[in-house]
């Protein structure tokens, strides 16, 4: 009994970052800009559905998934901003990214859609976590959270928990989402 | 009457374009607020005009009726803008309007869109001068040579006109979506809150603004909460109060600090963790706040309910109204079609015993604080003859037991949903409109012609007192 509302919340979960990421998709090209205030509700249900998800999985699975490492991510709430990047990437990037949406490919991993403005109204970006298979213990490989890329710019080792989607930060859309595992 | 007859009605300013026929999204009003008085009331759209409504004097015949409505004037107050910088466009829809305390013939409101606020002034024109001696009837200016006497120019009254004017813009200060604007009780000041920051302006200085309460952080990953509503204490103007999207309250002192970052109470009431759900943060989200006449309460509105706070008790809400618990088991759907998010407002009565807020489905809701009785009621167009009397509506929870009228929660219509704003004198203060584009049948703004929009206005402004309701 317990596996099925498990499974159902699973179920429901993963539906609803599905709808939240395309509801955060479509505010990009609203009239008037992005709405902080919407982008961030939407973030902290994507968060919610996220943590339920995972511990309904964490019940379900019991060999582990590493969520667990990627918690202290998440306790700040969703914005995320490139604050540290330089002014110049911005724009090129805003363009890219106004010019390169993608439609969120359903893989493994947990997605997050970064969006990103001007520095000032930068709508929530999410974590993004790798879920971790059942099999890996220790993480791969993770890129930082925040830098962008210059083309043929490496990426550096971040600690465990800052994660981030391993692609061109460029093409900042939706590029993940919760995996039917 | 112009008006198309359907199912859905809406309010908008469609009266105003007679080029066509069909309502258009603009039309959709955004904002209403009366005046002091209560003898004009301001609606702004998303088209960014503001129709300003006034009360025609009370007949003789019926001496204490509520005079009616009619159109006095109507300006474009705000237009789209492109902000190159960023790329963005800034809509002109009216976010929100607020009057200024009268203080000679003319009357002053403030409208503001998501970047810029402007205060307009609106003046009465009945007498113009004639009699010029250097300009001609028509305003062409006169030979000289043909001056042969000099005369003194006389006022002569001619047809009333509405002048507007713009007096002053205030612009540039708002890097995010201003949500609210709050008059000061000095006359003197206003303030302005976007989502992290409220500036305080003072009405006669457009380059200058002071920044008293910043919540951006310096990591804007570290973001969890921004500002919904502010508002200033109706008569202590040192102290004013802006509510979170955490459903948290502030209240700050300006004379504590330049910067008003901490507050002086903060009103929070505990989760309770039984009802945490997915939407949890959504529905505690807190879209309007006001402050009593009193000065002593204040009134929040979240999405699923209402609380009156105690400006002396921090730690919960001294009452806390249902306004349409039967939604919380339909808050996923709500949630897909975008609804969750809008926003409600909330109204006092003039004696502080009664609060108000809309609903979907063209409901308000009343609620009497001292009986504990509420009220649903319903402003709709088929009861919208003047001084009819609004039946009270009851919503069964899905499989309750259902009487005959009830509505059930799954046919209500999630596009008309009701501004709430309040009226000077009367109890009942309540404007009805769709968020939806109208697809079918609105309400219209005929000049000429006594309309629905009308109709509906002046029949909620006649409401009794709330007396003997039946439970909502």
């Amino acid at each position: 009994m317990s596996a099925t509302t498990a499974m159902e919340v699973n179920i429901e979960a993963r539906r609803i970052l599905a709808v939240s990421i395309s509801k955060l998709y479509a505010s990009r090209t609203q009239r008037g800009g992005l709405r902080l205030h919407r982008s961030l509700l939407l973030s902290l249900v994507m968060r919610s559905a996220r943590d339920i998800y995972h511990s309904s999985r964490e019940s379900e699975g019991p060999s582990g998934a590493q969520s667990a490492p990627e918690e202290p991510m998440d306790t700040s709430s969703s914005p995320g901003e490139q604050t540290r990047l330089p002014e110049p990437q911005q724009e090129p990037a805003l363009n890219s990214a106004e010019t390169a949406p993608e439609e969120p490919d359903i893989t493994e991993d947990v997605c997050d859609s970064e969006i990103t403005e001007d520095k000032e109204n930068l709508s929530p970006a999410k974590q993004s976590r790798k879920r971790r298979g059942k099999a890996s213990a220790a993480p791969d490989f993770l890129p930082s959270k925040r830098a962008r890329l210059e083309p043929g710019e490496e990426r550096y080792e971040v600690p465990l928990g800052s994660c981030r989607t391993g692609e061109s930060l460029t093409t900042l859309s939706l590029n993940r989402v919760i995996p039917a595992f | 009457m112009g008006e198309d007859t359907d199912s859905t009605p809406t309010l908008n300013h469609r009266g105003f374009l007679p080029d066509h026929n069909y309502v258009t999204e603009a039309d959709i009003i955004s904002t209403v607020e009366f005046n002091h008085t209560g003898e004009l009331l301001a609606t702004g759209d998303k088209g960014g005009r503001v129709v300003i409504f006034q009360r025609e004097p009370e007949s003789k015949t019926e001496p204490f009726s509520q005079g009616e409505y009619n159109v006095y004037s109507t300006f474009q107050s705000h237009e789209p803008e492109f902000d190159y910088l960023k790329s963005l466009e800034i809509e002109e829809k009216i976010n929100k309007i607020r009057w200024l305390p009268q203080q000679n013939a003319a009357h002053f409101l403030l409208s503001t869109n998501d970047k810029t606020i402007k205060l307009w002034k609106v003046s009465e024109r009945d007498k113009r001068p004639e009699g010029y001696n250097l300009k001609d009837e028509e305003g062409r200016i006169k030979d000289i040579s043909t001056v042969t006497s000099l005369q003194v120019p006389v006022l002569k009254p001619m047809d009333l006109m509405v002048e507007v004017t713009p007096r002053r813009v205030f612009a540039n200060a708002h890097t995010y979506h201003i949500n609210s604007i709050s008059v000061n009780s000095d006359y003197e000041t206003y303030m302005s809150a976007d989502d992290l920051r409220i500036n305080l302006w003072h009405l006669d200085i457009t380059d200058r603004s002071f920044n008293i309460v910043d919540i951006k952080p310096a990591n804007m990953e570290d973001l969890t909460e921004v500002i919904t509503a502010a508002e200033f204490h109706p008569y202590h103007c040192n102290l004013f109060v802006y509510s979170s999207s955490k459903g948290t309250l502030r209240l700050c002192d300006m004379r504590e600090a330049a910067l008003c970052d901490k507050h002086s109470k903060l009103f929070e009431e505990p989760e309770d963790p039984s009802a945490r759900s997915f939407f949890s943060e959504i529905i505690s989200s807190v879209s309007d706040v006001k402050f009593s006449h009193s000065g002593r309460y204040l009134l929040t509105r979240d999405y699923l309910t209402a609380k009156v706070w105690d400006l002396n008790m921090e730690s919960k809400p001294l009452e806390t109204y249902q306004v349409h618990d039967y939604l919380r088991s339909k808050l996923c759907s709500l949630y897909e079609n975008d609804c969750i998010f809008d926003k409600f407002e909330c109204a006092w009565n003039g004696s502080d015993s009664v609060i108000m807020t809309g609903a979907y489905n063209n409901f308000f809701r009343m609620f009497d604080r001292n009986t504990k009785r509420d009220v649903t009621l319903e402003a709709s167009r088929e009861s919208s003859k003047p001084r009819a009397v609004l039946k009270p509506r009851r919503v069964c929870a899905a499989g309750g037991k259902r009487r005959k009228d009830d509505i059930s929660v799954d046919s209500l219509d999630f596009t008309k949903n009701v501004h709430i704003i309040r009226h000077a004198h009367t109890h009942a203060h309540i404007l009805s409109h769709s968020q939806e584009m109208p697809k079918t049948h609105t309400y219209t703004h005929n000049q000429n012609s006594y309309t629905p929009f009308h109709s509906l206005l002046n029949l909620l402004l006649s409401l009794p007192e709330l007396k003997g309701p039946r439970q909502g």
